[in-house]
């Protein structure tokens, strides 16, 4: 197979950017999408110029260090997948594939397709935890987690903090990361206790960076691991709670 | 002169932990804000690590390469973690998990060690429990428990497909809520090139923004290595791509000893390498293998596609070979068996570079359905990567490298030879012995995280009270500082034609061929004259394009395929030296009859632990001989 | 929470775009941020639609004859008359639409200025959505022109502005409709504006359920055909009226 390369090359986050055209002859269709880029690489490092930078590391979509908008649709036309696991056999031979980093204000570009992604980290910081600290948790056993909440509880805490969310989000709204990480403790009976004061926190740092939720759910086909824009309902359910509920009642689960 | 002393605490196995605990000198409250102590690595024993003592009130200052301290190569973990627990009442207890672990080891490992790791496991759950980990749970809504890796009780707690995922984000939110409240400094994006030694005592490292090119010193009145294994050294592995030796290395030439660096384990279940281009291998979880019969043609020219081949030209080597376990013996010896088939012709696959893993049988047993329950995610990303469909036509599959049990040696508390810098995870030697058993090293982890290291690292702490944290302007960091810039410079100045990843690529081939599943003498001399070769060639013909003040991917490579040639010197030289097979490490002069692994107990029953003489000067061993009071040293047999 | 100082230089590249806000009393707190506007904004979707569905079947009424439609336009200024004067409820809901509309526009307003400015270098290559139809992303054209609309009708029907509508005679409700719609280009100014607010309402009243956080795996399915029934039955009966007149089925 080749396949011509359009990708967005930028020195720096300053630097103005540019599309470079690049040819990627003799490929698979096993190859992975980053093979290709890897294969791409070597040619350019042979011809002395600088190798496309982008990130990644698992290369089997559990980091969530890769991500690029392919052809306008971020991870590319394949759904619930990674860059990384995106294979060249869902391309036509010969065809032109437009390869552009994440866009967002709280997304810059380090370089090439690299973006910084700290915003998550602050949401994280501002309340994606349970504070227990080391040695001070009860007996695992002692709190039984009805099944379908753990099995809920896990379908949001499968998030890879990938970023495609935001970059496919016409808003670049983070609502669909931020819920999976508010939602799997929420939902949990450990997270009750800090259940609002959590809500409160992530969704005001949520705020802080990203633009806000219209509901188109391009996030949710955008995202690698099928997170349900369901967890947004509820976040924004446990937003309002949180802002108009007498906390002093929460031990008698009248919320 | 160096000696190893592994400061094992005296008294019964069962009370050596909490002895020891007792022993172990606290620092009080008001003077641990006064203790800065460094933890490079956030995957999970760094991330545990770096948390845990900023919750006991120490200035941490926590390092990671990687983006985010998110992500990190623990986060691909698939299978589980494993607990003394009991739960399911079938005979499980501390000292069973314990004895699996160093029956599992191949008898090479420090008992006290494990002992504590199988006292330890019960806490770990909790925490993790307690954390919002989101375990797999029965309908009692109580957890639930599967078998893993050949032991005879269900003690390995799973989240799905996503284990390793879910213990990371645990310990990264116990992070993340440290970072929030000012506790630990973050530094993300960063990477280690150096360690820093002053007076015999580590007090800081030299980084690298990854950013803006800047490296600079850090001090501290301790320093964690907690930064992963070395399986990269093989170039093709199931680790992440960026999980390197360089912060184990570089403490290594500053003094610390390294420990069997020979002991790497091959996974038996991987998807085989396609073509050249191939930049990692994928793991098919082990469990597979509970229902999936591996088979290759009996026919090495027998091109018909696999359902075409009938019953009695197909070879079941595994059960026809270990009847008993059949498609279930252990690891290594999975792995050896398919690189045997693979050698003599029979493999198959467009490269002849697989064998057969057939769930035909257990779908007509069991209707797809049960398969689909069981294996439905396995099969999908089997489908992704390779376009066959597993439920039609059989997997392919064949060993890679999974883990490395060798590491940097510590002693009991975890601390190397150098005194105040300590090691946890899988970049110590400390719990496997020769050869890890499934589902231990997510425990081994977060055990030397959460509830070893912030004991020990106390107590050496509670020596330094009093001691102000060590100038960064002082020689010893001004030295180092120059060192990597020097080498930054270098990199940079080579100007010849090859990038990093082409010579790791063979430098991989080399560690494959001949480091690999089975090892002779021969072979890994030849290794070593390869290896001294190649890595001359890369001081004159690498190219590393840009500059160093900005991200350079081929910089950093360029720092870690160095320390790959080295360390892959060093793993051809232990190889040789360990005139015995054990566990992962497989010497073909030295197997049964049969062909099963033949170890020396009379000889080698010690930890090889090397020190660095330079560059070209060949590292000195050392031995820590190892003594079994509570198990027996006995031949492993699963036929 | 958040440090001052920034601690890595992965950090510092990246700064907020908007300041958390010191907390109003209850119930102005739920109005400082976006997720709580979006509530704000479906709450008043909500009143919305009851009136508009309100409004659209009250006005079938126009097919039983000009008595029946006096009877009804009569009926809506003494609800609950004589416990309460005439024409109080009357007042009390247009004083509470207006409220809604002023709310939900200056919330969607205000939400449409900080999206602006989270992208500020778009796309350079073209967008391929899959989820984010042509409705969810017309939602601030469909707006404004149902706000104009809704000027016009004012002036129109209830009003009688004289530029718009020559022929309006105060309370003579049933023969001001009948007149409006027989001139063309007013029946098109009705058509149009009601297709655009069934689009607004196939993803509004699908999205408010996302907003106010109703969310249950037993009504999921539900919520979409529910817009789709919604925007269709507005747009039918709506349009149906001036389409009746200018056919001659009302006159
Ligand atoms: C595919 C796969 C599946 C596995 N499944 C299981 C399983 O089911 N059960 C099980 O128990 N084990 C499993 N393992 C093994 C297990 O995942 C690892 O051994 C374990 O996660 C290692 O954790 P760690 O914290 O020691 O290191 P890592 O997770 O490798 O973390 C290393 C950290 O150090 C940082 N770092 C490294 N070098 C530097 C430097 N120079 N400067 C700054 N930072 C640095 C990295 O950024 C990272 O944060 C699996 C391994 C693989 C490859
Ligand atoms: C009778 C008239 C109207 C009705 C029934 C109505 C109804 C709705 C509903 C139900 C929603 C969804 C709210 C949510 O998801 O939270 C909505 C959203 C919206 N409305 Fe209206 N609306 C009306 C008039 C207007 C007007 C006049 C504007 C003018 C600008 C407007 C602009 C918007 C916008 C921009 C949205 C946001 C879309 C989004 O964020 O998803 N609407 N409307
Ligand atoms: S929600 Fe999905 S798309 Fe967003 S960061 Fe998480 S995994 Fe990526
Ligand atoms: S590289 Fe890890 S998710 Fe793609």
């Amino acid at each position: 197979m080749k396949f011509t390369l359009k990708v967005w090359r930028q020195d720096g986050p300053e630097a103005k950017g540019r599309f470079e055209t690049y040819e990627a002859n003799n490929i698979s269709d096993e190859m992975s999408f980053l093979e290709v880029l890897d294969v791409v690489n070597e040619d350019l490092i042979h011809a002395g110029q600088v190798p496309i930078h982008f990130d990644h590391d698992c290369r089997e979509g559990i980091c969530g260090s890769c991500g690029m908008m392919i052809n306008g649709q971020a991870h590319g036309p394949q759904r619930g997948t990674a860059t990384c696991q995106l294979h060249m056999r869902k391309f036509q031979d010969g065809a032109t594939i437009v390869v552009e980093p994440w866009r967002a204000a709280s997304f810059p570009i380090v370089r090439d397709l690299v973006v910084n992604r700290s915003a998550f980290d602050r949401i994280i910081e501002a309340g994606g935890f349970v504070s227990v600290n080391t040695g001070s948790a009860v007996e695992a056993n002692t709190l039984p987690v009805p099944k379908q909440v753990a099995d809920a509880a896990m379908d949001a805490a499968q998030c890879i903090g990938c970023g495609a969310c935001v970059a496919a989000c016409p808003n670049g709204a983070a609502q669909l990361f931020t819920s999976a990480k508010l939602q799997h403790l929420n939902l949990l009976p450990q997270g009750q206790a800090e259940r609002w004061e959590r809500t409160e926190n992530m969704v005001e740092t949520m705020e802080e960076y990203f633009g806000t939720c219209t509901n188109h759910g391009e996030c949710e086909t955008a995202c690698p691991k099928n997170i349900s824009i369901d967890f947004i309902a509820y976040m924004n359910r446990d937003y309002i709670k949180a802002k108009s509920l007498n906390r002093k009642l929460a031990g008698q689960g009248l919320e | 002169m160096v000696t190893l002393d592994a400061r094992i605490p005296e008294g019964p196995i069962e009370e050596k932990w909490e002895k020891a605990r007792f022993d172990l000198r606290l620092v009080n409250p008001a003077n641990k804000r006064r203790f800065t102590v460094i933890v490079v690595g956030t995957g999970l024993a760094g991330a545990s690590a770096a948390a845990t003592l900023a919750e006991l009130g120490y200035n941490v200052k926590a390092f990671t390469f990687h983006d985010s301290p998110r992500r990190a190569h623990s986060i691909a973990a698939q299978g589980g973690i494993n607990a003394a627990k009991n739960y399911q009442n079938d005979g499980d207890s501390p000292h069973r998990l314990f004895y699996d672990t160093i029956k599992g080891g191949d008898f090479r490992s420090r008992e006290a060690n494990v002992y504590r790791l199988a006292q330890i496991s019960v806490n770990i759950i909790d925490q993790c429990v307690a954390q919002g980990v989101p375990f797999a749970r029965e309908y009692s809504g109580l957890l639930e428990n599967r078998s893993f890796g050949g032991v005879q009780v269900s003690r390995t707690f799973y989240a799905r497909g996503q284990t390793g995922q879910q213990l990371l984000l645990g310990a990264y939110s116990a992070l993340m809520r440290q970072v929030g409240l000012g506790a630990v400094q973050l530094h993300p994006r960063t990477e280690m090139l150096d360690l820093v030694v002053e007076d015999g005592r580590a007090v800081g490292i030299i980084t690298r923004d990854l950013l803006t090119g800047a490296i600079e010193a850090h001090a501290g009145h301790a320093v964690i290595l907690a930064t992963g294994g070395y399986g990269n050294v093989y170039y093709l592995s199931t680790n992440a791509k960026k999980s390197n030796a360089t912060a184990a290395w570089r403490a290594h030439k500053r003094g610390a000893l390294f420990a069997n660096p020979c002991y790497t384990q091959i996974h038996p279940t991987c998807i085989p390498a396609g073509d050249e281009f191939q930049s990692k291998l994928t793991l098919m979880s082990e469990s597979l293998r509970n229902d999936g019969r591996i088979w290759v043609p009996k026919d090495q020219n027998d091109t018909r596609p696999p359902h075409q081949i009938p019953e009695q030209d197909r070879d079941y080597y595994l059960e026809r070979r270990y009847p008993a376990f059949g498609n279930l013996v252990p690891r290594d010896v999975a792995s050896r068996a398919a690189k045997r088939e693979v050698d003599e012709g029979r493999g198959v696959g467009p490269k002849k570079n697989g064998v057969y893993l057939d769930f035909s049988d257990a779908i007509a047993r069991l209707g797809r359905d049960v398969i689909e329950e069981r294996y439905g995610n396995l099969f999908e990303m089997y489908e992704r990567i390779t376009g066959d469909d597993p439920y039609q036509m059989p997997m392919r599959i064949y060993p890679a490298t999974h883990y490395t049990m060798g590491g940097l040696w510590v002693d009991y508390n975890l601390q190397s030879n150098i005194p105040g810098l300590f090691v946890g995870g899988e970049a110590n030697f400390s719990d496997h012995g020769a050869n890890r058993l499934g589902a231990s090293a997510l425990m081994q982890g977060l055990a030397d995280g959460y509830f070893v290291l912030p004991y020990t690292v106390g107590d050496y702490l509670a020596g330094q009270l009093g001691k102000p944290l060590p100038s960064t302007s002082d020689a010893p960091f001004q030295d180092a500082l120059k060192s990597v810039q020097d080498q930054t410079k270098q990199f940079l100045a080579i100007g010849g034609t090859r990038s990093p990843d082409d010579f790791h690529r063979e430098l991989g081939k080399i560690v494959w061929d001949k480091i690999g599943m089975e090892r002779n003498a021969a072979g890994l001399e030849q290794a070593i004259t390869d290896i001294r070769s190649l890595r001359d060639d890369y001081y004159k013909d690498l190219r590393v394009l840009g500059n160093g003040d900005t991200l350079n991917d081929s910089l950093e490579k360029a720092f870690r395929v160095a320390d790959f040639f080295e360390l892959a010197e060093l793993m051809a030289r232990d190889a040789l030296h360990r005139e015995e097979s054990c566990g992962g490490h497989f010497r073909a002069e030295h197997q049964t009859a049969d062909g099963e692994a033949k170890r020396d107990d009379e000889n080698f029953s010690y930890v090889g632990a090397w020190e660095w003489n330079g560059p070209d000067t060949p590292q000195t061993l050392h031995k820590e001989e190892l003594t079994f009071e509570n198990v027996h040293l006995a031949t492993r047999s699963y036929a | 929470m958040a440090q001052a100082t920034p601690r890595s230089t992965v950090e510092a590249a990246v700064r907020p775009i908007r300041k958390r806000p010191k907390p109003l009393p209850w119930p102005l707190s739920l109005y400082q941020t976006y997720v709580g506007k979006k509530w704000v904004m479906a709450i008043t979707g909500v009143i919305g639609l009851l009136f508009v569905a309100g409004h659209m079947f009250g006005n079938i009424k126009m097919y039983m004859g000009e008595q029946e439609f006096l009877h009804y336009a009569e009926g809506l200024r003494t609800v609950a008359y004589p416990i309460v004067p005439e024409k109080f409820l009357l007042w009390v809901a247009r004083l509470g639409l207006l409220g809604a509309l002023v709310l939900h526009l200056h919330a969607a307003f205000s939400i449409w200025n900080h999206n602006r400015k989270v992208r500020p270098v778009g796309y350079q290559s073209r967008r391929d959505y899959i989820a984010a139809d042509w409705a969810s992303r017309t939602m601030l054209w469909t707006g404004p022109i149902i706000l104009l609309f809704i000027a016009f009708h004012l002036a129109d029907l209830t009003w009688g502005v004289e530029a718009v509508n020559p022929d309006f005679q105060s309370g003579e409700v049933y023969q001001n409709v009948v007149a409006s719609f027989s001139r063309w280009p007013v029946a098109t100014i009705y058509i149009v504006a009601n297709v655009a607010l069934g689009i607004h309402i196939y993803h509004g009243a699908w999205s408010l359920f996302q907003s106010l956080g109703v969310n249950n795996p037993q009504i999921n399915q539900g919520r979409r055909i529910f817009a789709a029934l919604f925007a269709l039955a507005i747009v039918a009966g709506n349009v149906s009226f001036p389409l009746a007149v200018l056919l001659g089925i009302v006159e």
